[in-house]
């Protein structure tokens, strides 16, 4: 029976400012699943991960991981999670080894269960060369391995992850996809994770949660989301001069036709088994196709879809971004 | 997936040393924080060298004339009389420098001072490395993990009381060398009282530094507030001066300041004889001090560490 590792219910976060970044949120991870957040910079992905992770007090609803509710069970709640944050936490004055032996200290793991278990994860990681060496000479792939090694030396049944591979160049950030990857698959870890890369979240998880202005707005598996917009997007173009979009609409699987400037956009279920099937019906009758594409939708379509943005025109740029960052760490400071 | 049990202890320990661990690899700071009070004691402490003004030196260009009562056909010598008034005079100033500093030399006096001045200082930087370790997301990550939250505050705390005490055994041994006068009841026992006595002020004054610094995220701002907090507890105090020199309005914030608490139990322990009821003294108020404000600054921590 499959059950639910993390349930929300109208969970808001309000700044002193009056500042809503998060607001009633719901939704549940079940036990075993890649659940991830995806929204731009200030969506309110870190907040609802802070609050989460018991850093931050929620000023209304109701959250709990594995049973134990965040605010009155929050010492339990820390037992039994990993953290990955956003920020390279590790300390830049101690070497890799040390940083994870001092996460080992803090959740009280034996002295020889923690040496073992730290060498263990510094070989997942492919830090072992490096763990006597100082954090600050470490690159920032390096440090990010660093910190998800951190996030796992107290064996957490539940893994939340900020942002993993923000800065990462594209290989590092593959790599850092495999580790995550083989946390589920061979460990059967809850993970939920935040992104604001529509690539990862559409390569990793298996739920995900579009949010925006503190609201969730969508929620589903990445076909599902996709699949919401109406399925595939088929263009196709014919030599003959006649209206074939009657022809075409009468085909299974197909929702929708445009015809557009001498060409046919079709709206349809399963692009790549109905595109053939197209292809058959004005063969037959005749016809002959000059041009075909099939798109498949993406993540940003959907985002597109839902807030009439997309979600590259929201991200901001990084001078903005920072700003914002700071604007936001004054707000929660207070 | 076993339970694991974080505990106090094992918590406090990791975190303290890996804050000394911080301080160790940065020796640069170490070496600031030590030469302050070096320049405070070779300039200000040997400077003002208040009993060269009562020394001999300062009388040796005023020449007395002789006098001469000739009704009586007496005639003194003015070489004799100031030859006698020379020893009255260094009696008097050897007698006010005992009176009032309680030692006949500024230079003790004032380089004990200085261990209640690294003291201040030293505490202060606690409040700083919270700042910093909210600002770099360590300590979220900290707050994250089950580690009790008073072993976060109380890792500040006993890491800034040992630097004090690291540093106050320079600056003794320091003082020693440029010329300290200790005092007969002084014995090697007499240093773990020292220690003990520091140690309870650091506890109090990082408490209350780190309280201040529980929900702040600047840096500037903090530093600021140390400061202006620093500047009176400093001055109104007896590290430079007895109080019994001072106004009353400011004898009174003195007498009140730990900081003069601090500064009396190590005179008492080193410089002066030893006296036994004011020493209980210092160390109740510097107790108490260390116990309110700790309790205060875990009572906060619990209350304002998690936003």
């Amino acid at each position: 029976m499959v059950k639910n590792v993390i349930e929300v219910d109208g969970l808001t976060k309000v700044f002193n400012k009056g500042f809503v970044a998060v607001d009633h949120v719901s939704f549940s991870v079940e036990e075993g699943e890649i659940f991830g957040f995806l929204g731009p910079n200030g969506a309110g992905k870190t907040t609802t991960i802070n609050m989460l992770t018991t850093v931050l007090k929620p000023t209304e609803g109701r959250a709990s991981v594995l049973g134990y509710d965040v605010v009155r069970q929050a010492s339990m709640v820390r037992k039994v999670i990993g953290v990955v944050p956003q920020e390279y936490t590790a300390d830049e004055d101690l070497t890799g080894y040390e940083n994870i032996m001092l996460c080992a200290d803090l959740y009280g793991i034996p002295k020889d269960v923690a040496k073992k278990r730290a060498l263990e994860l510094l070989e997942l990681v492919e830090l072992t060369p490096f763990k006597d060496k100082r954090v600050e000479t470490y690159s920032g792939g390096m440090r990010r391995r660093l910190e998800l090694a951190c996030g796992l030396i107290n064996t957490p049944k539940v893994l939340f992850l900020d942002e993993p591979t923000l800065g990462l160049d594209v290989q590092t950030r593959a790599a850092i996809w495999d580790y995550i990857r083989k946390l589920k698959e061979e460990y059967n870890m809850t993970l939920f994770m935040t992104t604001h890369y529509m690539e990862e979240a559409d390569a990793l998880c298996d739920r995900i949660a579009i949010i925006d202005h503190g609201k969730i707005i969508a929620i589903g598996s990445p076909s599902e989301l996709k699949g919401s917009l109406g399925g595939d997007v088929i263009t196709i173009s014919i030599k003959e001069d006649v209206d074939v979009s009657e022809l075409i609409r009468n085909i299974d699987n197909v929702k929708d036709v445009k015809k557009d400037n001498g060409s046919y956009r079709i709206k349809a279920e399963s692009g790549e088994v109905t595109a053939p099937i197209i292809i058959d019906v004005l063969r037959r009758k005749g016809y002959t196709i000059t041009k075909l594409s099939l798109e498949k939708p993406t993540l940003n379509e959907v985002y597109l879809e839902y807030t009439g943005k997309s979600m590259r025109d929201a991200e901001e740029s990084r001078e903005a971004f920072v700003s914002h960052r700071i604007t936001l760490r004054r707000a929660r400071s207070k | 997936m076993s339970e694991y049990r974080p505990n106090i202890l094992r918590g406090l320990s990791a975190l303290t040393i890996r804050e000394l661990k911080k301080w160790a690899k940065e020796p640069i700071i170490l070496l600031m924080a030590i030469l302050q009070p070096i320049i405070w004691m070779g300039l200000l402490g040997k400077a003002m060298n208040l009993n060269a003004i009562f020394s001999v030196n300062s009388l040796s260009n005023v020449n007395i004339p002789d006098i001469k009562i000739p009704e009586y056909g007496i005639t003194i010598s003015g070489t004799l009389i100031k030859q006698r008034l020379l020893e009255v005079f260094e009696n008097i100033g050897t007698n006010v420098m005992q009176n009032f500093f309680g030692v006949t030399d500024y230079f003790s006096y004032m380089s004990v001072g200085m261990i209640s001045m690294i003291v201040m200082f030293t505490t202060m930087f606690s409040g700083m490395s919270m700042v910093w370790d909210r600002r770099l997301g360590f300590l979220d990550k900290v707050l994250s993990t089950p580690v009790p939250r008073s072993a976060i505050i109380f890792s500040k705390v006993l890491n800034a009381a040992l630097r004090s005490m690291f540093q106050a055994t320079i600056i003794l041994a320091l003082a020693a060398i440029l010329g300290l006068k200790i005092s007969p009841t002084f014995s090697p026992m007499n240093l773990l009282g020292i220690y003990a006595a520091i140690f309870l002020l650091s506890v109090g004054l990082s408490s209350l530094f780190l309280a201040l610094a529980l929900r702040s995220t600047r840096h500037e701002v903090q530093m600021a507030v140390v400061n202006l907090i620093n500047m009176p507890l400093m001055f109104a105090s007896n590290i430079f001066f007895p109080t019994s020199m001072m106004p009353e309005w400011l004898q009174a914030i003195a007498n009140v300041n730990p900081v003069s608490y601090l500064t009396d139990a190590i005179r008492q322990l080193t410089i002066f004889p030893l006296n036994s009821s004011t020493l209980v003294i210092d160390f109740v108020y510097l107790g108490v001090f260390a116990i309110i404000l700790s309790a205060i600054g875990i009572t906060l921590s619990w209350r304002y560490l998690t936003r």
